[in-house]
């Protein structure tokens, strides 16, 4: 059930001025809904200036501990105020949103999780389930520097890591679609991260037939799909990202 | 308690608080957050004669204190909003009003007709005033004798149920278009729609929106709205509905000072979309504070 709820931040790390890792907990201490490894939140910010809440895909969940984690990249006014939160501050969230991916596969199936930047967000809590389910969850994640690659060790503790970077500063020099492991049989991809790489993997994922599914980051406002600003044409014509996706399999998008 | 209950020319509301159309979906988006029959009325989407995809992505951008967006008026249409859509929510107490579009006179009426029949649609609101279509939409509204030719259609075809018309800020003189739809048989007004924008990025030098241009929402046009309100409210004998950029429920009573006897919420929706029961707890509340007995008796006190 969607609801909207206030949100104690236990803490709040930056990697550099570019991204947080931001663990929350319900503030009266009810316990979290269930979330799905694909969906995502809203951010309520309050700052000058800013309207509109910020959707964040969900990192990781933590029910043990109560506690959900947002990765957060900083990409303008909203997010950078998200950046300067402090523990102890109260935040509000709209969640949990969107449709997840699927975690169903044959047994033993190689599953692939490909992230570029920031878009290795929603791989970790979908590592984490579809190991628990029983797979072993491969991982290829793609970043501009060595440094913009975030959380490796947390990856590492979950599955094989395949890195890339576009300097060539760690793993293998270029972008995802270099990189060797593609050339191996998975059943599927999953993929997140800039349109562009994304377009990149399904082409590939088209070409040797591999089942992909992709997560989209088009710009919402309201993330219950009543503004209908979201939208992204597929087979059914203009469908919201923020309800029908934001993880579409890539049959059901119209790109070329 | 305060009597909160207004007429808007013959629809009786529980209380002044509606929903803005597009900003509320059907109303099912937000049942997990609100009791839709607490409101005094929800305006649903854009209904059109026919289906219509809307505009390409990207569709909205935000601005300072606001947001722009070019939707279009993507819906499936009047036929498929009757036979699919009407048999989920047409049992709220609360009352649904329809807002129809149109691409020229014929499909605005054509359209109120087949929703005059259904009981569970309480009134209809014309929309002469969407800034994101390329035919039909402001190119009424921003013309007296479009705003009549509309309206006068569209009263033969609705006839004896609440019409609501809801105008365009982007004119020379609202007043003079809230006379002429009054001229022409309209029982209220809404006002504002949005405001006609741009936003550019600057490092891509391209504008943000598919469409270039599209209409802005939210708090920062709220003066601009309050002002038309005053005006057309001293303009027209007939009820004024009031939105544009309301957040809270202080901001609704500027506008019932300003002269709406009822508001509605919008962009605020995205924000919170719990924002409609806080801004009915707020009126409660305002009452009660100011010894007011009846919220009617604030209306156009400016």
């Amino acid at each position: 059930m969607k609801q909207v709820k206030d949100f104690i931040i236990i803490d709040n790390c930056k990697s550099g001025d570019s991204y947080c890792r931001m663990v929350l907990s319900p503030a009266d201490g009810s316990r979290l809904p269930e979330m799905l490894p694909g969906q995502f939140v809203e951010v309520g910010v309050e700052t000058p200036g800013v309207l509109l809440r910020r959707p964040i895909s969900i990192n990781d969940v933590d029910y043990e501990a109560n506690t959900l984690t947002l990765l957060v990249r900083n990409a303008g006014r909203g997010t950078s105020a998200l950046m300067d939160m402090k523990s102890g501050d109260k935040i509000n969230l709209l969640l949990p949103l969107g449709k997840g991916f699927s975690t169903d596969a044959p047994q033993g199936a190689k599953l692939l999780l490909i992230g570029g930047g920031v878009g290795v967000a929603p791989l970790l809590y979908l590592g984490k389930t579809l190991k628990s389910a029983g797979f072993e969850p491969e991982f290829l994640l793609g970043a501009r520097t060595a440094a913009d690659l975030l959380s490796l060790d947390e990856f590492k503790s979950v599955g094989t890591v395949h890195v890339c970077t576009e300097d060539g500063s760690d793993g293998v020099k270029g972008f995802v679609t270099a990189h060797p492991c593609l050339s191996e049989a998975y059943h599927r991809y999953y993929c997140c991260g800039p349109a562009p790489m994304m377009k990149a993997v399904a082409a590939v994922a088209r070409r040797n037939g591999t089942d992909c599914e992709v997560s989209l980051e088009n710009m919402m406002a309201c993330g219950l799909g009543a503004c209908l600003c979201c939208v992204e044409k597929t087979v059914k014509g203009n469908v919201c990202v923020c309800t029908e996706g934001p993880v579409f399999n890539i049959n059901e998008l119209t790109w070329e | 308690m305060a009597n909160l209950s207004v007429n808007i020319g013959g629809l009786e509301l529980s209380n002044p608080v509606m929903t803005a159309s597009g900003t509320f979906g059907y109303g099912e988006e937000f049942t997990p957050f609100i009791d839709i029959d607490r409101l005094g009325a929800y305006i649903i989407k854009g209904t059109t004669l026919n289906p219509r995809q809307g505009n390409d992505y990207p569709r909205m951008v935000e601005t300072p204190a606001g947001m722009l967006n070019a939707v279009g008026l993507q819906n499936k249409g009047v036929d498929y909003f009757i036979e699919h859509i009407y048999p989920r929510i047409k049992d709220y107490k609360s009352r649904l009003i329809v807002n129809v579009s149109g691409a020229n006179v014929d499909d605005y009426a054509e359209t109120a007709r087949r929703l005059h029949s259904l009981d569970g649609v309480k009134a209809i609101e014309v929309n002469i005033s969407c800034p994101n279509v390329k035919e039909g939409g402001m190119a009424f509204g921003t013309t007296t004798d479009g705003a009549a030719s509309v309206t006068r259609a569209v009263r033969q075809a609705y006839p004896d149920k609440p019409l609501i018309v809801k105008l365009s800020p982007n004119v020379t003189s609202i007043a003079d278009i809230a006379r002429a739809v009054e001229a022409e048989g309209a029982d209220s007004v809404s006002l504002i729609n949005t405001l006609m924008g741009m936003s550019i990025d600057v490092e891509k030098r391209r504008p943000h929106l598919s469409t270039v241009t599209g209409g802005l929402s939210g708090p920062a046009v709220r003066p601009v709205a309050v002002r038309m309100v005053w005006q057309v409210a001293k303009a027209v004998k007939i009820p004024v509905i009031g939105l544009g950029g309301i957040m809270n429920g202080r901001d609704a009573i500027e506008f019932m000072l300003a002269g709406a006897r009822a508001v509605e919420i919008g962009t605020a929706n995205f924000v919170d979309p719990a924002v409609t029961m806080k801004v009915i707890d707020f009126m409660e509340d305002y009452c009660r504070r100011h010894g007011i007995n009846d919220i009617n008796e604030i209306v156009g006190c400016i």
